[in-house]
């Protein structure tokens, strides 16, 4: 059993959605290179211009062993020491050229590379944030962190350098084919010969390569989920002493990986002893069979050092081909899962008509709602519910009753299965989901902070609002007075634990978010279930100017808070069992009686 | 380097392997050396001389030194790969193993993202360094020395003429190299921005799409992506500098080679096959280094990522067991002491004066006592409480025991007989049986279960899918708070402390179950020390003792009659919450009987 946690307490969700997260298996390695080029589509221009330069730049770095044989065979063997020296600074001025173009091509090629990464990497992201709810919940945050760092990574190391090594190394391999064939067709193919045999290596390691990999990059997101849901979890496991056992259950997922990497790039590393076994081997036969020809006089000694040099020139790359292929494999292993996310079916689309949200009174309704997280197990059956526009109406019941999944629906963080939910007479689904959401002012129980300062996160509710407003908020939340006593005030940066900032302070932030928002709509799921009681009664007032004139939904054990409710709704198994206003509900002696009764059991009157 | 020098020790059991593989490294390089010697012969012997037999007979040579390298090759590349990857291993482990023992404090200092990152991504590229110095990074000095002698053999003369080339080029790579490090530590630190706002997405997605964040998010991530694509851009330029410069340095030796050598070719004091094994001896003096150089980004990645590990093992936890720490004395009464105890929470950021968030707290709990623990949002509840299974140290005074100080206790006994169930309900993936065996693994089912009644969450467990057996799914998703809230209160029934602290552990039940919890407390109560933090009254009533914090101190001490009649702080409390409930319930009960 591995160790792992809720980053915050998770409000009361409900049962986990049936795999919406379930992935297809992508599986072709070519569909996702394919996928990947049209990141490079918008610097083609550019490109067009480096493959020119690469183009010169293969053209001079042929140029060299040429130049040799010329050497060689002219020069020294007339003992011709000016010519010589004329040989020798041609090439000179060749290996110049070269390098220079080189350099400039490496420095265009590092700008478009990691800028067609980072368009993968946004675009990711946009993908990310247009998935649902329930996608969230169904996915360890390790694994999901997995892909966009681990995974893009893979990518990263792939492209970045090899590139350029690739077209170089496909245009010198063409233009020493070329001149071989011109200088003397039967050692060039001889030379010919070569590829499809480099190519059927390459290929029979590589399908072994890709497979590894695959299996490393997927051994390596479970090892993350692992690390991750222990370390976020960490005091919990310290609190139970259960290190030794969170510790041998990361010891299984370590061994797990470490097999699969050893495997892995033990394939991946055989492609070079081979490939230089390849390349040795046909400097040999060229070395034979020039010299079997050289005796013959068919050929000069100058042509085969020409030729040798030319071996040895066209191996480099085809080597470099190999390796490439084999070292994309891991890359795409890895874009192999990006893509997986983005294929991944995002949240219900906005019907394309959908007709802008103008004022929103603030009229909800809930029409015979049905919905369960798993499709056996209803949470809602069949509820019907009326919030008039202003109206508190206050949400109680036995926990895991339905009441957070009521908010769920509201906000189409879920989707209902039965019946609608109508807001100003509007179904929610003909609504796009931002507009309805703009006017929902949500707490959640899930305090979720920012690692940003006090002000900022306040800020979030209306990101155009001025500093006095959100202070402002923050004083009707009860907040201010502590914010003041923090290290930096306002700038105070709040990190992930936020240890020197309690839950119920954490609360207080929030609210004050939802009161600077200022929604027609306001959700208050156990807003203050942290808070304490003084604190609350004190903000209580703050929170029913908030509610004035707002329609709000307010979810609360404490019962004080929902006195004032204008509707208390008593939820149980996901029906409507009571509805009313407090006292008339404590006169009916109900459900709702005793629930409040409870409260003061055992007080001494 | 020294930051690398420091994880040495980890490659120390895999010593065999590296051994071997740096032997066949050294016989491999001595194989590819003798390649172009061959050549050489083949050129010089075999076709100058028209003596095919010879050519042949070389080149069957030149076949068995390519298979026996390869051999060696494969060898290498097995050795290394097994000393890298268990290198990796052991990195992980060890920095896993050290922050299970980490205390709170460290925990708030690393964050789950910080460590992630150095559990993967920097122990990766430290393993690469050596990985990658076992298969090249040494066959280079080797491939390189052997040429140059080699070279040296060959002509004298012409070898000096290249001496300055080399130096150059050596002095090239070790400025380059030189200026790489700090670029790759800047780059890491784009990256955890990055990855920072990552994080915050997925596990804010809630909030992200409740305040229709959306647009500004994407902003945020856009921001950083940017930030960190151009830092990488800048890192990558510079770094394609690197080969261009090297490739031209081994083409002026190649001139050099030719024009010099073409000289002496012509005075006939080299032959033509001398020259061209001058040549690939140039190349394979100079290739190696240029691999060197390139390999020296891999090098400065390496050294920043050690520093970061480093930093972790060699981090000092803020609670540690000291020197001669025994266990409590048996057995266990479970009274608690406060002497004059202030605390503190230890800022990261050095130049923030941290405020007392607890000050001069004394308190004494009796053995068997319950202790309900009162005061406003902020006030210091949750810190006091962490002090007493050590979670915290305080800054003054001294947190005991059954009299024993808990700093002169094992950390590992202390916690045994302390059960704190904190505000948020953490449950893991596993079953809820599995959840609630947390405490003690050896439990029975019907222990399980007892204790699972008495936290009121044994009816709804039956009710879940599979009951005991139900998956907790990631975070607890599948159950409500309040569910989840009872199977951490099972959690600590099991555990059956003689300590039992409960941090407001009823937020999210409701009122009436909670009620049931209390009357299971106070049943289980009998011999055992229970702290209560609360936020509502009812919970405190049946108290033995109440506290009232305000700003981290002491507003109130008393049972609760005493407090009723003599503490304003409480009264407002007890009026605050039930004041206007009790007129009511008495109306209710008037009218009814009226």
């Amino acid at each position: 059993m591995t160790a792992a946690r809720a980053r915050a307490p998770r409000p009361n969700i409900g049962p986990a959605p049936a795999q919406p997260g379930k992935f297809e298996n992508a599986g072709d390695p070519n569909r996702a290179l394919r996928r990947l080029l049209p990141y490079l589509r918008p610097y083609a221009l550019i490109l067009v211009v480096v493959l020119v330069l690469v183009l010169i730049t293969t053209g001079l770095g042929l140029f060299g062993p040429y130049l040799l044989g010329r050497a060689i065979d002219v020069d020294i063997a007339s003992a011709d020491a000016a010519g010589l020296l004329r040989t020798a600074l041609q090439m000179l001025g060749v290996y110049v050229g070269y390098n220079i173009l080189q350099a400039i091509s490496s420095w265009v090629m590092a700008r478009i590379s990691q800028r067609a990464l980072r368009d993968l990497r946004q675009d990711l992201f946009a993908h990310l944030q247009a998935l649902s709810i329930g996608f969230f919940d169904a996915q360890p945050a390790g694994e999901l962190m997995s892909r966009l760092t681990n995974d893009i990574d893979a990518i990263n190391q792939a492209v970045s350098q090899n590139v350029i090594a690739l077209v170089a190394s496909v245009l010198t391999m063409v233009g020493i084919l070329v001149t071989m064939f011109v200088l003397d067709p039967w050692l060039a193919l001889a030379t010919v010969l070569v590829v499809p045999i480099m190519f059927w290596f390459a290929d029979f390691v590589a399908r072994y390569t890709r497979r590894g990999f695959r299996v490393l990059q997927k051994e390596l997101g479970g090892l993350n989920a692992v690390m991750e849901e222990t370390l976020s979890g960490q005091k919990v496991v310290k609190a139970f002493q259960r290190s030794d056992a969170a510790i041998s259950e990361f010891r299984a997922h370590n061994q797990t990986v470490y097999n699969a990497a050893v495997s892995a790039n033990t394939y991946a590393l055989m492609l070079m002893p081979l490939t230089n076994v390849l390349g040795n081997f046909f400097v040999i036969v060229l070395a034979s069979l020039g010299g079997w020809l050289a005796l013959q006089d068919l050929v000069t000694v100058g042509l085969i050092a020409t030729f040798i040099a030319y071996g040895q020139a066209f191996i480099q790359p085809l080597r470099q081909l190999a390796t490439l292929y084999n070292s994309i494999q891991a890359a795409l292993a890895g874009a192999e899962r990006v893509f997986e996310i983005i294929d991944t079916a995002p949240e219900t689309p906005d019907p394309a008509d959908a007709a802008p949200l103008g004022a929103v009174r603030g009229h909800v309704e809930f029409q015979d709602v049905s919905f369960g997280y798993h499709a056996d197990r209803p949470v809602l059956a069949h509820m019907t519910l009326e919030a008039q526009p202003g109206q508190v109406v206050a949400l109680v019941g036995p926990t895991g009753a339905g009441k957070t999944t009521v908010i769920n629906l509201l906000t189409r963080f879920y989707e209902i299965q039965g019946g609608r939910i109508l807001l100003d007479g509007r179904d929610l689904r003909e609504i796009r989901k931002a507009d309805l959401r703009r006017h929902l002012g949500i707490v959640l129980q899930d305090t979720f902070m920012f690692a940003d300062t006090v002000l900022e996160n306040i800020r979030y509710g209306r990101l155009e609002a001025t500093d006095a407003e959100v202070m402002r908020a923050a004083e009707l939340a009860d907040a201010d007075h502590f914010i003041h006593q923090l290290p930096h005030g306002y700038h105070t940066v709040l990190t992930e634990r936020a240890a020197n900032l309690s839950q119920g302070q954490r609360q207080l932030l929030a609210i004050a978010r939802a009161i600077l928002a200022d929604p027609a709509i306001l959700i208050l799921d156990e807003a203050t279930s942290s808070v304490d009681t003084r604190t609350e009664a004190r903000i209580q007032r703050s929170l029913l100017r908030l509610m004035e004139g707002r329609t709000s939904f307010v979810i609360a054990h404490r019962l004080s808070t929902i006195r004032d409710a204008d509707n208390v709704v008593v939820i149980d198994h996901g029906r409507i069992i009571e509805q009313g206003t407090h006292d008339a509900l404590m006169a009916k002696r109900g459900f709702y009686y005793q629930l409040h009764l409870s409260q003061y059991k055992g007080l001494e009157i | 380097m020294a930051a690398l020098r420091k994880l040495f020790p980890f490659i120390f059991p895999y010593r065999a392997a590296a051994l071997i593989a740096l032997a066949l490294l050294l016989t491999q390089t001595f194989t590819d050396l003798a390649i172009p010697r061959l050549i050489q012969r083949i050129v010089d012997e075999g076709i100058r001389q028209n003596n095919l037999a010879v050519v042949l007979e070389t080149a069957a040579l030149m076949l068995g030194a390519t298979a026996l390298s390869t051999i060696f090759a494969l060898g290498n590349n097995r050795s290394s790969v097994l000393v890298g990857e268990g290198m990796a291993r052991d990195l992980r482990d060890a920095l896993f193993v050290k922050t299970q023992a980490f205390a709170y404090g460290d925990l708030d200092t690393f964050t789950t993202g910080n460590l992630l990152v150095r559990l993967a991504s920097d122990t990766t590229a430290v393993q690469r360094v050596f990985q990658i110095s076992l298969r090249i990074g040494t066959r280079a000095p080797l491939m390189m020395l052997g040429s140059l002698a080699l070279m040296f053999m060959t002509s004298r003369e012409l070898s000096l003429t290249l001496l300055p080339l080399l130096i150059v080029t050596s002095a090239v790579i070790v400025f380059f190299s030189a200026r790489m490090e700090p670029l790759f530590w800047s780059v890491q630190l784009k990256l955890d921005r990055l990855n920072t706002v990552l994080q915050e997405n997925l596990a804010g997605a809630r909030l992200v799409k409740a305040f229709v964040r959306d647009a500004h998010e994407s902003r945020r991530f856009a921001a950083a992506n940017a930030d960190y694509t151009q830092r990488n851009v800048e890192v990558m330029q510079f770094l394609s500098m690197l080969p261009p410069v090297l490739t031209l340095f081994v083409n002026i030796g190649m001139v050099v080679v030719v024009y010099f050598g073409g000289l002496r070719g012509i005075t006939g004091e080299l032959t033509v096959g001398q020259i061209m094994a001058f040549y690939n001896y140039l190349l394979n003096t100079l290739n190696p280094l240029i691999l060197t150089g390139l390999l020296a980004n891999t090098w400065a990645n390496g050294i920043a990522s050690a520093r970061r590990i480093n930093e972790v093992l060699d981090h000092i936890p803020e609670v540690q067991d000291r020197p001669g720490a025994g266990d409590l004395p048996e057995p266990v009464r479970g009274r608690v002491t406060f002497s004059s105890v202030a605390f503190r929470y230890r800022s990261a950021d050095a130049d923030v004066d941290e405020q007392d968030v607890l000050s001069d707290i004394s308190l004494d709990v009796v053995p068997g006592q319950t202790l309900a623990i009162l005061g406003a949002t902020g006030a210091g509840k949750t810190s006091l409480i962490n002090l007493i299974p050590r979670f915290y140290d305080v800054t003054a005074g001294s947190v005991s025991v059954d009299g024993v100080d808990v700093r002169d206790v094992r950390q590992a006994a202390l916690v045994a007989h302390v059960a704190l169930v904190p505000q948020e309900a953490i449950l893991f993936t596993g079953t809820v049986r599995d959840n609630i065996r947390f405490a003690r693994p050896m439990a029975s089912d019907a222990e399980v279960e007892a204790a699972a009644r008495a936290a009121q969450a044994h009816d709804f467990i039956l009710g879940l899918p599979a009951g005991y057996d139900t998956s907790v799914a990631e975070r607890g998703v599948n159950l409500s708070g309040g569910q989840k809230q009872r199977i951490a209160i099972a959690r600590a029934f099991l555990a059956d402390p003689a300590i039992l602290i409960l941090d407001d552990s009823t937020s999210a039940v409701d009122v009436e179950t909670e009620g049931r919890i209390q009357a299971a407390l106070r049943e289980r109560r009998v011999g055992r020390t229970t702290l209560i933090v609360a936020q509502r009254i009812s919970s405190a009533l049946s108290a033995d003792q109440i506290v009232v914090l305000d700003r981290g101190r002491l507003a109130a001490q008393g049972s609760h009659a005493d407090l009723l009649e003599r503490s304003p702080i409480y009264q407002e409390i007890y009026e605050s919450q039930l004041g206007a409930g009790v007129r009511e319930v008495l109306d209710a009960e008037d009218g009814g009987r009226s």
